[in-house]
């Protein structure tokens, strides 16, 4: 459809002549800026939290920006891949600077989403008609923890070595399928060239190209559907007031408003992801571990090995998983199907599929090795994400108008999580596991028993208009 | 539009019955074409020939003294237990998970290795050093006693530092412990008194 060619007078100035010779063989690109810049109206109370989204953004572009830099000096070969970072390490100038951006960027990214996750978890972002924006973040958080993985195997040292036999060996846990699976992944019988060289495609190439889609994605479906904002108010509802241009009274423009927001949020960002390249880049053993710097020893597993922090709270919930902790389990999935056959008003042939389900569910828990299950739990505890939208039937979206002991949940849950962090650093011990598994059945509870939960109390008054003091 | 381009009236079926037909052929031919890509993620041939046996010397080994040696890019240990070692295997059938190696014993024992030592002479123990949780490679523990990450009555054997499984002297896994099988015995056989042979035994 061609739009109709616009003619500018002829005594305006060569900027304005330039801008239209572009306009009128590019609308597309005009269109976009309008769209999604100059006249995508945001909430006017946004408050800190809302910072982390344009600051993954930024991490983003460092971790490709430095990729591409990496990739121009690193090989991925098992027998020169160790020591390539050595060489950008000591030899390629600046390449210190690069790589310590890149590993730290890494480490930042997870910060930043984490955070970023967590204000979406508060101010209920994920509600309707959010479902998908929501959707497409929990994607992408899947594809960074893949990045992450496959990344951190490329220095070929030790933890690189140990940490990808251990992920690549949870595959195997599949029942039928799973060695043949393993297999497939590694590419030999055990973690060698073969797998190195896979991972590095994926890192480089494969992975980056559906998250940038992915993250195109979450941003169209958001500009579609308008941000939240920390009262959960709609902004942009057909009975919200609107200036006489029919512009939401209770937003702005991004650009220049937010833009420069985030501007001085990028630079105090910036202050601090500096301060650690320059000065703590290993960051006591948490971003860079110390085993890391030995070369990948396929005949001996170092004393203690733990995921980087990231990974660790999900790491917990694997290790938490022992044979006593499925009886356990075996009685929630009981109790759950008992407490849906007594309360729910189903037809009773619903309840006796429940019942169903519930015997062939503990069966398979009783044949099956708790090290699948560990699998299982690990990886339900990042679906459960995605689930998130349909699981909350709170009669408000954000945190500020629901009841107070809402908040406590919250912090409760917050805690744990890091709590389950701390505990998959640490060496096994006795004490850990069952603190682990308590954190485990706290974590699954405070989702799957959210239908209920999020119900009970009285929600305080949502405001019809954001609160929002001139400043 | 305001002109619609397709007669609804005039719709020429077998056409229509060609169209689909050959869409549902391409889309065999496209799901057909994903087979060469993702066979590419299998083992090459090259990865599939290594694996040859390896041949050890055991006679500088003394007792209570373990070596390590690759066989097919894994560890394979050969422990010498000492005679208090082997003595220490007995009797504890209550707290393992499979004391008699009955679990997948066609992957993990070889016939000759379905015993309490798990082992052609009970003083010499050969094992894949590799944890049947999630494939780290445990660690010796052959000081008995108490100590970190173990139990007071500790007999020695191995911990896995990485979930915490521990097995006896024997590669026996203990029970509730995140690891469900026993550690592998490969096939093995002596050559001698002092060459054993890992990857290969007298049935090939």
């Amino acid at each position: 459809m061609a739009r109709e060619f616009k003619d500018i007078s002829p005594n305006a100035s060569a900027g304005e002549k330039v801008t239209n010779w572009f306009e009128n063989r590019f609308p597309t690109a005009f269109d976009a800026y309008k769209v999604h810049m100059s006249e995508y109206y945001a909430p006017k109370n946004f408050n800190f939290w809302y910072i982390f989204g344009a600051l993954a953004t930024l991490v983003l572009v460092i971790q490709i920006v430095t990729g591409i830099f990496l990739v121009m000096h690193y090989k991925p070969d098992a027998a020169l891949a160790f020591g390539s970072v050595e060489y950008i390490m000591r030899d390629v100038p600046w390449g210190w600077l690069i790589r310590y951006m890149h590993s730290t960027g890494a480490s930042a990214f997870f910060v930043v989403v984490y955070l970023h996750m967590f204000r979406g978890l508060i101010y209920g972002s994920y509600r309707k008609p959010r479902e998908l924006v929501w959707l497409f973040g929990c994607a992408i958080f899947l594809c960074l923890m893949a990045e992450a993985f496959m990344g951190y195997l490329l220095p070929w040292g030790q933890m690189s070595y140990w940490g990808a036999q251990v992920i690549v060996n949870l595959f195997a846990a599949v029942p039928l399928v799973g060695p043949d699976l393993a297999l497939l992944i590694r590419g030999d019988f055990v973690v060698g060239d073969a797998t190195l060289n896979r991972f590095f495609a994926f890192h480089v190439i494969a992975v980056p190209l559906v998250l940038l889609g992915l993250v195109a994605a979450h941003l169209l479906a958001l500009h579609d559907v308008g941000s939240n904002n920390p009262d959960g108010v709609e902004i942009k509802a057909p009975n919200a007031p609107r200036d006489a241009n029919g512009h939401p009274l209770d937003g702005i423009p991004f650009h220049p408003y937010y833009t420069v927001h985030d501007i001085f949020m990028v630079s105090v960002f910036l202050m601090v992801f500096t301060a650690i390249v320059f000065f703590a880049p290993e960051f006591g053993g948490y971003f860079l571990e110390y085993n890391n710097f030995i070369p990948a020893d396929p005949l001996k597993t170092p004393a203690h090995i733990a995921p980087v922090w990231y990974f660790t709270p999900f790491y917990s919930m694997l290790r938490a998983i022992t044979s006593e902790m499925m009886y356990a389990l075996i009685a929630c999935v009981i109790g759950a199907a008992a407490f849906g056959v007594v309360k729910a008003k189903l037809p009773n042939i619903f309840k006796g599929a429940i019942v169903g389900a519930a015997v062939v569910v503990s069966a398979a828990m009783l044949s099956i090795d708790a090290k699948f299950w560990g699998v299982v739990v690990m990886g339900g505890a990042v679906v459960i994400l995605f689930f998130l939208p349909w699981l909350d039937n709170s009669p408000v979206k954000s945190i500020r108008y629901r009841p107070d002991w809402h908040k406590y949940l919250y912090g409760i849950f917050v805690i744990n999580f890091v709590v389950l962090a701390y505990l998959g650093v640490q060496p096994p011990s006795p004490i850990g596991e069952r603190v682990s598994q308590v954190g485990t059945l706290f974590y699954f509870g405070f989702f799957l028993l959210m239908p209920w939960w999020s119900t009970v109390g009285e929600s305080k008054p949502v405001p019809p208009r954001v609160t929002f003091v001139a400043h | 539009m305001s002109e619609t381009l397709v007669d609804s009236k005039k719709i020429d079926s077998s056409k229509r019955t060609w169209l689909i037909a050959s869409g549902c052929a391409g889309a065999v031919g496209g799901v057909a074409t994903a087979i060469p890509f993702v066979s590419t993620f299998q083992p090459s041939e090259r990865a599939k020939a290594a694996g040859a046996a390896v041949e050890v010397d055991i006679a500088g080994l003394k007792p209570g003294e373990k070596v390590t040696v690759e066989w097919r890019g894994k560890p394979v240990w050969i422990v010498r237990r000492t005679p208090e070692q082997v003595a220490a295997l007995a009797g504890k059938d209550a707290a393992l998970a499979d004391p008699k190696s009955e679990r997948k014993p066609d992957e993990l024992t070889p016939e000759y290795a379905r015993n309490e030592a798990r082992s052609i002479k009970p003083e010499f123990f050969v094992a894949v050093g590799i944890c049947s949780h999630l494939g780290c490679s445990p660690s010796d523990k052959f000081q008995t006693g108490a100590q970190p990450s173990l139990p007071d009555d500790w007999a020695g054997g191995f911990l896995c530092p990485c979930h915490g499984s521990t097995f006896d002297m024997a590669g026996r896994v203990f029970k509730n412990k995140p690891a469900p099988d026993n550690l592998e015995v490969p096939p093995h056989m002596f050559l001698s008194d002092s060459k054993l042979l890992i990857g290969e035994d007298k049935k090939a």
